[in-house]
């Protein structure tokens, strides 16, 4: 929670065919979650087939960072866009376990199976 | 009566620490020197019957109370010489469950989750609405969103009064009574909410309370107090192993296990015997 509050927590995005794979990184709560929603909307219109969001440097993700996800996937999903979350660490799983939101995305282990 | 306070050696930095509280009303002392640290993660059940000054405690605690004497410091920050504005940025950071869920009467449900987001974020409307229903959905309320409080049960207050305590993602949260009035199962899993928000979630827990099936379900430590005094502060165990006990002739165990166990006789019930009721009654009658 100490980052730079105008720091996008997106720290890169590359594209692996069709996909493209972001990289996220830092604490995303109130202060950062506009910049990371703006952020993650943007790669919905440079049409990728799918999106796979590395959560991986991500130790604390508050619901304003969830909700951004969830903003995210509506978009996707509007757009036929595929999404995938990896890298989750114990402590973000949690916060999708505790509001169930583990059944609503489509998560997974390695960026591998995120791409196949 | 002898005064302990045993707490054990701790590495990690409180996230609460009350130091030599003191607080009176006219010549009535009701909290007289409480000391207390709680640390972050852990679940703290204070205890104690009515009149205790639990609750005053807990004012203390979130800054709505100035003591006479001593300090509380929340986030390393001392209460009683912040001033409102810095309050308020430290009261951002914690959540208050009210017993009564205090929820505001002319909005809905949702409406009164919403508030502390519409207040101190600058979030958009749908994003607000997202984690209004994900806060709901967290508390098993998804259903009511559009209900009134009026239209929904006491149980389900609670539940939609910790959906707003929580809107904000606090470090710690306050629980007043959280479990009066409502039935074994409601209880049972707000009592379970609390657990999942601890233990997932990490957030620090202080629950002001006098149900002990409640109070033995949720803490990782507990604190007694009586009269203003805090009698003992114990890892859970260490207040079951006094409950299950024998009674041993010290009058302050005793008077803790009689708390406990909900016993009719014990220290408790000797000292009200013991409070002056002859003269009491004869001063009514206008003297001896």
């Amino acid at each position: 929670m100490n980052q730079d509050s105008h720091s996008s927590p997106v720290q890169s995005e590359r594209w692996v065919g069709r996909a493209t794979v972001v990289e996220v990184a830092g604490d995303i709560d109130l202060h950062r979650s506009s910049q990371f929603q703006q952020s993650l909307l943007d790669v919905v219109d440079r049409n990728p087939e799918r999106i796979v969001v590395d959560l991986g440097g991500v130790g604390y993700m508050d619901s304003s960072g969830v909700a951004s996800l969830v903003k995210l996937l509506s978009r996707t999903r509007k757009t036929g866009v595929g999404l995938r979350l990896v890298g989750l660490t114990r402590r973000v799983q949690s916060v999708f376990e505790i509001t169930r939101l583990n059944t609503v995305f489509e998560i997974c282990q390695t960026e591998e199976e995120a791409l196949a | 009566m002898v005064e302990t306070q045993e707490q054990p050696v701790r590495t990690a930095t409180p996230v609460i620490s009350v130091v030599d509280l003191v607080k009176r009303f006219d010549s009535k002392t009701v909290l007289d020197g409480v000391t207390l640290d709680v640390f972050p993660g852990e679940t703290m059940v204070i205890m104690g019957g009515s009149g205790c000054g639990k609750s005053t405690l807990l004012r203390h605690m979130i800054g709505s109370m100035q003591p006479n004497e001593g300090s509380v410091r929340l986030f390393g920050e001392d209460l009683v010489v912040l001033s409102e504005d810095q309050l308020n940025a430290v009261r951002k950071r914690f959540g208050i469950l009210f017993q009564s869920g205090a929820l505001f009467n002319s909005m809905t449900v949702g409406e009164n989750v919403a508030l502390p987001l519409n207040e101190h974020t600058d979030l958009d409307e749908a994003t607000i609405d997202i984690m209004v229903r994900i806060k709901l959905e967290l508390v098993g309320l998804r259903e009511a969103v559009d209900l009134m409080p009026a239209e929904i049960s006491g149980g389900m207050k609670k539940r939609a009064g910790l959906a707003r305590a929580i809107a904000l993602d606090p470090e710690i949260l306050f629980y007043d009574e959280p479990s009066a009035g409502l039935d074994p199962v409601t209880s049972a899993e707000i009592d379970q909410l609390i657990m999942d928000l601890t233990g997932k979630l990490g957030v620090t827990s202080v629950v002001v309370t006098h149900e002990m099936d409640s109070a033995f379900r949720i803490a990782d430590r507990m604190g007694m107090l009586d009269k203003g005094r805090m009698l003992k502060i114990a890892p859970r165990a260490e207040f079951e192993a006094i409950r299950d006990g024998e009674a041993t002739g010290d009058e302050m165990t005793d008077l803790i296990r009689q708390f406990l166990r909900g016993d009719s006789e014990g220290p408790i019930t000797d000292r009200r015997r013991e409070t002056g009721y002859e003269e009491d009654i004869l001063e009514m009658a206008g003297g001896p």
